[in-house]
Parts: C-alpha cells; structure tokens; sequence
C-alpha cells in the first residue's frame, strides 16, 4: 500500500489548532505530525479504551451519535461533515478518516491502519524524550485489558506487560473489573504503576467482613489519587472508575463493592488535595464518558483537566466548562490505540497558567514499531496466533459496529443467533469497542473475537412478550438518551435482529420506542410470546460462547442477510448533527 | 432493640452500626418485626403504611402537605445497584426537626418508613429501599410543625450493554 506522505503533513496541522479560550496558547503550524513544539513545563501522555488491541486495526468512527437535550449538537454529538467543518478539518485529509466516517473504505486503503502498541511505544517514548526527564507522565483510563480474544484468555495479564513496557505510570478502570476481583488483583501485583479509582468503596457487607481496601476508615478499595512531580511542580492525577460496573455488567464479578459517580466524595478529595497535599494542578483520569465529565466539570470545582473516555468519543479541542471557582477543561480520547493525547501544561505555583492540548492519530505507517514491544507482542500471540489465523468468511461489505443503532457487525451477529439458535429475534448488546473489517479481506477466528471477547459470552434463548421486549429496548435507549448524563451509561442501543422499531430519542422513558415489528412486516403483539435469542445477559446463562455460535454460522458459508439497514426508523431528530447527512 | 434474622432485622443493625441509634425507627414498610419506639405516645402509623399513593400517605401520616427545600440533602444513587437494597440517606440544616420520613412513588405502598427524631438528636437517617422499577423517591422533613421535601429519581434498570 502506497502511503503519500505529503497527505499526512498537510492534513494534520488543523487539528493543531487552539481552542480558542484565553487561557490557552495558540497552536503552531507543526512542522511533522509528530513535532510538537516545546510548551510549559509538565507534559501528560493520555491513552484510554485500547481494548488490548495490540496490533495497528481499522476502526470507522460513528455515523450516528445522537445528542439530546443540552448536548444536541455539541461535541462529541457531531459526526461526519459536521464534525469536520467544526473542528476544521479538511475533508480528504488522513485526519478526517481518522476522526470521522466520512469515506471511510476509500480511505482505508489511502492511510492504512491506526494504532498498535509497537508504534505507540516509539511515538510515546519520542514525546517523552521531547518533554525531558521528569516532565511527563503516561496515564491509561481504562478498558486497557479487554477486547481481544488474547486478553480475554489471559485474564488481561498480556496488557499489564504490555503497559509496564509501555510505561504507564496511572490507570484507572471499567472492563478491568470484569475478570473478577483475584484476577484484577493479580494483574495489579505485577502493574508496576498505580490503578487509581476514587469511587469505589466496599459494600457495607464487605466492610463488615473486614474485606480487603485501600483505606478501611473511607471503604474505599483502590487508592483514589497519586501526586507526580512534574518539572518541580506537584501534579495530582485522580481516578473515577466506569460509575455503572455493577449495573453495566453481571455483578457477581464486584460483588464486595460499589461503584458510582461520587460527586460529593471527590469533591472532597479535591479540595484536600489542595488544601493539605498543595498540589499546583489537579487532572481527573475519568471513564465516566464524555457527557457525564461535562456535566461532573460544571459541579465539580478545583479540577484542571478532565481526561475522559469510556464513550470512545475522539474529541480533538477540550471543551471548557465554567463552574463556581472557575473553568475545567474536558477531554475524550477515542478508542483502540488510534489516538494519542497529548496534554502540555504551563504550571506555576499552585495553578495551570496555559494549557496546551493535541489529539494525535496513532498513523501506524509513519511510525516504526519499538523492537522491543514488537517482541513482547509475539511472544504473548504465539500460543494462540495459528488457532486463531484460520479463515472463517470473507466478508461482502465493510464490517463496522460503533453507531446508535445498527451496524453491519451486530446484524451479522444477529443473524447468526436467529440462525443456529432458532430464534425468532436476536439481541446484541450495543457495545463500543470491537474493530472494523474491510470487505473482501479474509475474516479470522482472531476478527470474531475482537468483537465478541467478553469474560461473559453465553448465549441465550428465552421466551418474552411483546411486552417486556418493549419494556427492554425502552430501558436501554433510556441509559443512552436520558435528558441528564448522570442516568446515562454510555454505550450504545442494544441491536435488535428480526425486529424493527420506530425510536424518538428526544421522548421521555415509556414513550421513545413504537411501531415494534417483526420482519415479516407483522406487528409484535404486547401480550404474544416469541423467541428470543441473545448473549452478554447480566443473569448467568448456559449457552455456548457467542463466538462459537457465529464462527459455526459464518463457517457454513452464510453472510449477511440480503435486507439492510437496521430497521430502526428515528423520529424527531430531524436536523440533528448526531446523524450524517443532516445538520 | 433486639435482632433476629432475615433482611429486616439485618438492615436494622446496620443502621445502628451507621451511628444512627439514637433515631427511632418505627416502621420499614412491610417488614415482619415489631417496631421499636421512642417514645411510648409514638403510634405506629398503620393506616398511613397501607396507602397507595404517595399523597394519599403523606397525608395519613402528617395531615398537610409539604413544600420543596434546598435545606434537606437528599443522597441516592441516580441508578441502582441492585432495586431490593437502594441506599439513601437524608440531613437537614432546618432547625427543630420532629421527623423524616421516605416514600418511593411506584411502590406498592409508597411510604417505606418513618423516623422520630427527638429533641436535640441530629437530623440524619439512613435506611435501604426496595425498588420495583424507576421512580421518584421522596423525603419528608417535618421541622417547627411545617412539612419540607426533596426528591430524586433513582433508576432500577435491566442493566447491560455497558460500552
């Protein structure tokens, strides 16, 4: 694949650009994508929701992100052209591929993959070497051992070596939690940097059975915050778990602890950070997703910066939120090792003077992989690598999960539930993470299961009503659309295969979801009972792995079903930039 | 006040363990055990438990109605962990505060309990709720003879699909 070089220069520098607050410094025209300019005096490398995609992989960003209420058409409620003109991006350049859908297939083959822990590592170490010593800190916000099948075998211990090698001083979590808390315990003992969670705390239960914690006397059960001296000034990095880890997922894995936003308690432990530790800047390693950090920044005062990810949202300018002692600037990172954020900070005594911030793709042909993280990565792939490599399809069109409602990913897995379980519908869980596939390439067993590898696979076949399939999908579009962020839990829509429905995101709860229908064109009845196929039930259930269920279909020679879409047909969005083409 | 075993004593303790011992409690909605008292001409509030409605109960239990204030914290989770034990918590900052009390809206009988809170004790309860479905949950000041309230909607959701 020929890479035009000059394509990636002249496109890059936008992205550059300042965000227009006062209190931020004005980008330069960057002479290589990669050559920043020397700013302030502290410098924080920020990664988050690689989901353990150790290999550079392709990833089509959204088409539809819908924002209601306060965030309609607010960053990161903006895709495609959109998203483009507000940012300044222009559209045939490598970073309109890298941080929107626009043309994405044509572009795929002109730019080639993103991300990869062996290119990460060159370019971290370079913006490390840039910084000079002790002036830069590597922080990950989580999702960082989840999302291949490699990491889900190994229970995430291949993404601790690879962060140590990587160097990640600070994490924070959410998928993290889903191998249980021995599995996350052991892969603590050999993180060599700190995993930072201010809001989790043990249950009273757990409390009273003197269960493990970090502080009894609080409950809390990791170390909330870590202070770094940074060039001589003290720099406190706070982390907030995914708040919703009992809820999102089975709780038997965190049955000792509870989660949560915790407002009050970090606001407290910000205010001590400043008052009793003096630190001179406080950043906050979030997975609350982006919508929740900006509500959290205009309630939450003292904090700095707000690293954000969890909604896999690559956001390339913060976004300044006022509050009642001042701003806090707020951040997402996107997801799979495509995105590099670079955060250059011009301390004084007790406060950030200027704030200087990039969002750099992770272009993985202009970077030579680090040897060493290269090696690493071999040897953890190897006693897997050949199981793994077998063809099992070729796919027919782009294969892409991450949008509101639908994508060619979960129809497939749709169809593969219908199929081999017998099912009248399929439910997929409407996760983030989980790469894209180009047509006419070879799919692997390796592909499947960087779609599916979850630490709760069993698939599912269960009688429900037309009424409770409602009650369902209006509970779910709830957790994505509710008018306050603090009730939303990020991800997307569950996808539904054998059923379509008319959504109207702006409703309220009970009202969004009409017109249920079949795909016979039959209407769903409240009080019929039909057969439902599913996986990644939160209820513990017998089914075999959901990979195995679509590896089986997809190794009988079968696709896609020949009708597409999604089904979904939206209504009072209208205009919206959340969806492309409109707005 | 004694304990035996079951959900209801055991949330029981545990409020005592909370430091909240000097609060009566006089009723948990319909959880099988004798209520404790604070005082002997503290009746047990049977008929204002057996309404439906949360209005209806406010008004069996106090006779007025109440208005919104800023002066009562109110602390829930905004989604639950789990629907059978919802943690909430309530203080005040207003001055001679005689009761609290807590009602979920859409459950089958809307007040869930009813505390006393004796001269000079501070205004500060806990409890655990049990919760159906999402709804509104509401708590009950009663300060100086006037009703005060603040509420939040606390989500019990199916869960799953967590990005």
């Amino acid at each position: 694949m020929a890479i035009r070089r000059r394509d990636f220069l002249k496109s890059t520098a936008a992205v550059a650009a300042s965000v227009g607050l006062p209190r931020l410094a004005r980008g330069n025209e960057a002479a290589g994508i990669y050559d920043i300019e020397r700013f302030g005096n502290a410098r924080i490398l920020h990664l988050t929701d690689t989901h353990a995609q150790l290999n550079p992989v392709y990833f089509r960003e959204p088409s539809v992100n819908i924002g209601v209420s306060e965030m309609t058409g607010r960053p990161p409620h903006l895709v495609g052209r959109a998203f483009l003109e507000r940012f300044g991006i222009r559209p045939d350049s490598a970073d309109a591929y890298a941080f929107t859908c626009v043309e994405f297939e044509k572009s795929a083959g002109r730019f080639g993959k993103l991300g990869g822990f062996a290119h990460l590592k060159t370019l971290i170490d370079r913006l490390r070497g840039d910084a000079g010593e002790k002036h830069s800190v590597l922080v990950d916000g989580g999702d960082l051992w989840q999302g291949t099948g490699l990491a889900n075998i190994m229970r995430g211990r291949d993404m601790v070596e690879a962060a140590n090698l990587l160097g990640i001083e600070a994490m924070t979590g959410h998928w993290e939690f889903t191998y249980g808390e021995q599995a996350l315990r052991d892969n603590l003992d050999h993180f060599k940097g700190e995993f930072l969670a201010q809001n989790v705390f043990l249950t009273e239960e757990a409390a009273f059975n003197d269960a493990r914690a970090f502080d009894k006397a609080s409950g809390r059960v990791f170390k909330p915050s870590t202070i770094k001296e940074l060039g001589g000034y003290r720099v406190a990095i706070v982390g907030q778990a995914f708040p919703y880890v009992p809820i999102a997922h089975p709780k038997r894995f965190t049955p000792d602890w509870t989660f949560g936003i915790r407002e009050e308690e970090l606001q407290k432990h910000v205010d001590a950070l400043r008052g009793n530790d003096k630190v001179d800047a406080v950043i906050l390693l979030s997975h609350n997703g982006m919508d929740v950090d900006l509500k959290l920044a205009s309630r939450v005062t003292g904090i700095d910066v707000i690293l954000g990810g969890h909604t896999h949202d690559a956001v390339p300018q913060p976004i300044a939120v006022k509050n009642a002692s001042g701003t806090t600037l707020v951040t997402n990172a996107g997801s799979n090792g495509k995105f590099l954020a670079v955060l250059d900070l011009a301390l004084d005594k007790g406060k950030v003077s200027d704030v200087k911030y990039h969002l750099l793709p992770v272009y993985s042909e202009l970077l030579k992989p680090d040897p060493a993280m290269a090696e690493l990565i071999g040897r953890v792939r190897a006693p897997f690598v050949t199981d793994w490599t077998e063809k099992i399809a070729t796919p027919d069109r782009l294969l892409y999960r991450r949008d509101n409602f639908a994508g060619p990913v979960d129809e497939l897995i749709c169809a593969a539930l219908r199929t081999e379980l017998d099912a009248e519908i399929a439910l997929s869980p409407g996760f983030r993470w989980g790469v894209t596939a180009l047509s006419g390439q070879p799919l692997t067993m390796e592909d499947l299961l960087a779609e599916t590898a979850i630490s709760y696979p069993e698939t599912y076949v269960q009688e429900m009503t037309g009424a409770e399939i409602k009650d369902v999908l209006e509970d779910i579009c709830d957790n994505l659309f509710n008018a306050d962020p603090y009730y939303q839990q990020g991800g997307d829509m569950v996808r539904a295969g054998g059923l379509g429905y008319t959504c109207m995101p702006t409703a309220a709860i009970g009202s969004r979801i009409s017109e249920l229908r079949l795909d016979n064109g039959k209407a769903l009845v409240a009080n019929h009972r039909y057969k439902v196929a599913g996986w990644a039930s939160v209820n513990g259930q017998q089914g075999a792995p959901v990979w195995d269920v679509v590896g089986k279909y997809l190794r009988s020679g079968r696709m896609m079903p020949e009708r597409l879409g999604s089904g979904v047909t939206l209504k009072g969005v209208e205009g919206n930039p959340g969806i492309a083409g409109q707005g | 006040m004694t304990t035996t075993t079951g959900p209801g004593p055991l949330a029981t303790r545990r409020l005592i363990l909370q430091g909240a011992a000097s609060v009566a409690l006089i009723g948990l909605g319909n959880l099988p055990f004798a209520p404790v008292r604070a005082a002997a001409n503290d009746k047990y509030p049977e008929e204002a438990f057996k309404q439906k409605s949360e209005a209806d109960a406010i008004k069996a239990l106090y006779g007025k109605t109440a208005e919104p204030s800023d002066k009562i914290k109110l602390d829930a989770p905004e989604i639950a962990e789990n629907g059978g034990v919802v943690p909430i918590s309530v203080t005040t900052t207003l001055d001679k505060v005689t009761s609290i009390s807590f009602f979920v809206a859409e459950n089958p009988s809307a007040l869930a309990a009813s505390y006393k809170i004796p001269d000079g004790t501070v205004p500060s309860v806990a409890n655990r709720l049990k919760m159906a479905k999402t709804t509104n949950v509401t708590a009950i000041v009663e300060a100086d003879g006037k009703l005060y309230s603040a509420t939040k909607e606390v989500k019990v959701t199916v869960g799953g699909c967590g990005g």
